[in-house]
């Protein structure tokens, strides 16, 4: 009995504790402001490091998150709770719209300096601004899709690197006939980013403002396009249909039966840490075009800092994004250690003229990847993007399944009703 | 706590002596006096004293699942509504939905997922406990050798969890990492794919059979221990072999706790979903609403749309009970007949 006692006053004890633990990150008025900041990014917490040294005043933990998708539920969670929220997170692009509609991301434009706008490419601050005046968050890093391939491979089978679609099948074909097990990519029904990307290439943008109501144009002849040329491809059978980033796809990566990757910016880190035997013998090149004029390429993940609603540090919250994002050296840090392609290229510029490890045979990797990023093309992200993303996942996967252009095309068609239907029923007004 | 707990009444109604009479016991019938209260409050602490001893049990019940139970009602008939473009604060409001989240659950992707389940149910449950039927009758048998090990190696998978299991299942089922491909291959036998939509379903049961077969297996091989050796002693004398001993004897005295693991296995068939959650990444062939908790984990989680989710629980919670009952209702008789 005495011991249940104690253990109840224990338990009590705790949870007091708990409680006051959780107050005192939000206080600030006595000794240094403390900002927590959910972040999934690798090593981000050693670039935070340099802003705690240099700023006793303003304190920054880093609470690493798993990733994209499961730290937003856990921030819509934490903010119907009413308590728990960080006070900044890492955001992805097409989260944003998401986040806004659902009143967890602060508008900041009040605490920002006007000199920020400038330092960031106009498609990648239009998707923090949703074309308003408001600022939802920083850009931190972006995604500009790129080709990757195996240069021996290539070499050996006296192929040249595709620099158009139609070029990108033919050379598909003729990797597949040298070898049935090789393949030069593999048409991925769990990516929707990856596709997001391919129809953004092709000119899509499958939301739109016009007023006061939301248009959606995903079953349009730019994506249309998009998803008959893949659906073909796999109807022949010279391109692979397993997703991505799975231990067989992995493994395909590592014996070269993957021999071709269209991906982004930030493949290298994924090739050495999935394909570390193949170091040296993959090569970066500009996406293969549907108009070799007029160069166009996607985007494929990318991030931002935000800052919440549920903050009572904006100011400080909104100073130490900023520096993050903006800082010669927080800028350098981020390229260097965390791997990524910060989205405030210009300041990197620095860091970003050595080559990644993984890519040591190809000293121009950056000035390919500086070229693609000057050709995202404009896309616009809606509020449900979680809807249209989960649909791509079924629909896709099914025709993935059955191999046919046809399946492909009812595939995109049944994203756009999805994401239609959705959105009425929230009570969007949608024209 | 005190010592009036253990009154003569309660181990007496127990082994089918009498009922005890309200009046206290004459002293000398039960020889030594036991220490007794005053009238009024022996009955008060008679009362209420296993309601004492329940409120934990009570107030754990009322605080994590009668409160979550009541609170996923409630949700199911609420919905979100935004007005315009629905950007900023405020633009979000809750409202009442009535019926309309239950009309949606029930939609063609929810009776599809249901018919999956329904079909990997169908697979799984009678072969699961087949097997674990099986295995208890054969390391009952006299016969037997090393039943301590083969029991607990039976046992083990059980141990392995489900995400576990089903991601050492799935590197098992890809052909490029597999080593069973890779003999089948070796030999030039054209193994099929077990994660293509046709056969994934019994991929899905077959996890389910290792992580089932063990627990089923001992809970039948306890209930056939339980039986006293004379029976099986007059069997023989009256001629029976083992096999007529297993099947006329064993299997009907097991038959309540095959159907209780049955009733157990048909619930947890319903809420299939670390399996093919886990699998999901590596084929085309499951969907995110592949299975009905599958679904009401997409509407609440990707979609953030908690109404449906909780109007989907809602009816699959309300389809279990009524499954269990009906179930139950059809075998009783059949299982605890013998008992009435």
């Amino acid at each position: 009995m005495h011991s249940i006692r104690r253990g109840i006053a224990a338990t009590v004890a705790v949870a007091a504790l708990a409680l006051t633990g959780c107050s005192a990150t939000g206080g600030g008025d006595d000794g240094p402001v403390a900002l927590d900041y959910w972040a999934w990014a690798p090593n981000i917490d050693k670039v935070v490091d340099i802003w705690n040294e240099q700023n006793p005043d303003i304190q920054v933990t880093v609470q690493k998150q798993d990733g994209g998708d499961p730290v937003i539920t856990k921030l819509l969670t934490a903010l119907k709770a009413g308590s728990g929220a960080p006070d900044l997170i890492q955001a992805e692009y097409q989260k944003i719209p998401t986040l806004v509609s659902s009143d967890a991301l602060a508008d900041i434009s009040g605490d920002l300096d006007d000199s920020v706008e400038g330092t960031f490419a106009e498609g990648l601050w239009s998707s923090v601004t949703l074309g308003g005046d408001a600022v939802y968050a920083i850009p931190q890093d972006s995604g500009p899709m790129m080709f990757y391939y195996r240069e021996d491979i290539f070499a050996e089978l006296g192929l040249e690197v595709p620099t158009t679609w139609d070029e990108y099948a033919e050379v598909a074909a003729a990797v597949h006939d040298s070898d049935p097990s090789r393949y030069l990519g593999t048409f991925s029904a769990n990516d929707a980013g990856w596709f997001t990307g391919l129809a953004q290439q092709a000119g899509a943008s499958w939301w739109s403002i016009d007023g006061d109501a939301w248009g959606v144009d995903i079953d349009e002849s730019p994506t249309q396009k998009v998803a008959e040329y893949w659906g073909g491809l796999v109807e022949e059978g010279v391109i692979d249909n397993k997703p991505m980033y799975t231990p067989e796809w992995n493994a395909g990566l590592n014996d070269g039966s993957q021999v071709g990757w269209l991906s982004a910016v930030w493949a290298p880190g994924v090739l050495s840490g999935n394909a570390a035997d193949t170091a040296g013998l993959w090569r970066a090149a500009p996406m293969p075009q549907w108009d070799a004029d007029a160069p166009a390429t996607g985007a494929w993940g990318g991030s931002t800092t935000a800052v919440t609603t549920q903050t009572d540090q904006q100011a400080a919250a909104v100073e130490f994004a900023t520096w993050l994002n903006t800082d010669p050296e927080a800028v350098a840090a981020m390229a260097d250690t965390m791997g990524i392609y910060p989205a405030a290229t210009e300041v990197a510029s620095d860091a970003l003229s050595t080559s990644p490890d993984f890519f040591s045979n190809q000293d121009d990797f950056y000035d390919v990847a500086a070229e693609a990023a000057a050709s995202i093309a404009p896309f616009t992200y809606g509020p449900n993007v979680n809807v249209t993303f989960s649909a791509y996942n079924d629909e896709f996967a099914k025709a993935a399944e059955a191999k046919t252009t046809s399946a492909f095309l009812d595939a995109l068609a049944a994203m756009q009703t999805i994401t239609v239907d959705d959105l009425e029923k929230t009570g969007f007004t949608v024209e | 706590m005190t010592t009036a707990t253990t009154p003569s009444g309660s181990s007496g109604s127990r082994t089918g002596v009498p009922e005890t009479p309200e009046e206290p016991i004459d002293t000398a019938v039960l020889g030594p006096a036991p220490r007794r209260r005053p009238v009024g409050h022996g009955f008060r602490a008679r009362v209420l004293t296993p309601y004492g001893m329940l409120a934990p049990a009570i107030i754990l019940f009322l605080a994590f699942m009668a409160a979550p139970i009541l609170y996923t009602v409630v949700l199911s008939f609420q919905r979100v509504q935004v007005q315009g473009l629905g950007l900023g604060s405020g633009a979000r409001t809750t409202v009442f939905a009535g019926f309309a989240n239950y009309v949606a659950a029930l939609d063609a992707e929810f009776l599809a997922s249901v018919g999956r389940v329904l079909l990997y149910g169908l697979i799984l449950v009678p072969t699961m406990l087949g097997l674990a039927l099986l295995f208890a009758l054969l390391l009952d048998s006299k016969r037997s050798r090393a039943t301590r090990f083969s029991r607990l190696v039976i046992f083990l998978p059980y141990a392995v969890p489900g995400v576990i299991a089903s991601l050492l299942w799935g590197f098992l089922y890809l052909p490029a990492v597999s080593p069973f491909y890779f003999i089948t291959e070796a030999l030039g036998i054209d193994a099929p794919t077990i994660l293509s939509s046709g056969l994934i379903v019994f991929g899905l049961a077959n996890i389910g059979l290792w992580g089932g077969v063990g627990f089923n297996m001992v809970v039948i091989y306890t209930s056939l221990k339980a039986v006293p050796s004379d029976i099986y002693e007059a069997a023989r004398l009256d001629g029976c072999s083992e096999i007529q001993i297993a099947l006329r004897i064993k299997v009907p005295i097991v038959f309540p706790a095959l159907v209780m693991t049955g009733l157990f296995s048909l619930i947890a068939t319903l809420q299939v979903f670390a399996e093919p959650t886990t699998l999901r990444p590596l084929t085309n062939a499951l969907s995110t609403t592949w299975s009905p908790l599958m679904k009401v984990y997409r509407d609440a989680f990707t979609r953030d749309d908690l109404g449906s989710a909780a109007a989907t629980s809602v009816v699959i919670a309300v389809v279990s009970l009524a499954l269990s009952f009906v179930f139950l209702r059809i075998v009783q008789k059949r299982a605890f007949g013998q008992e009435d």
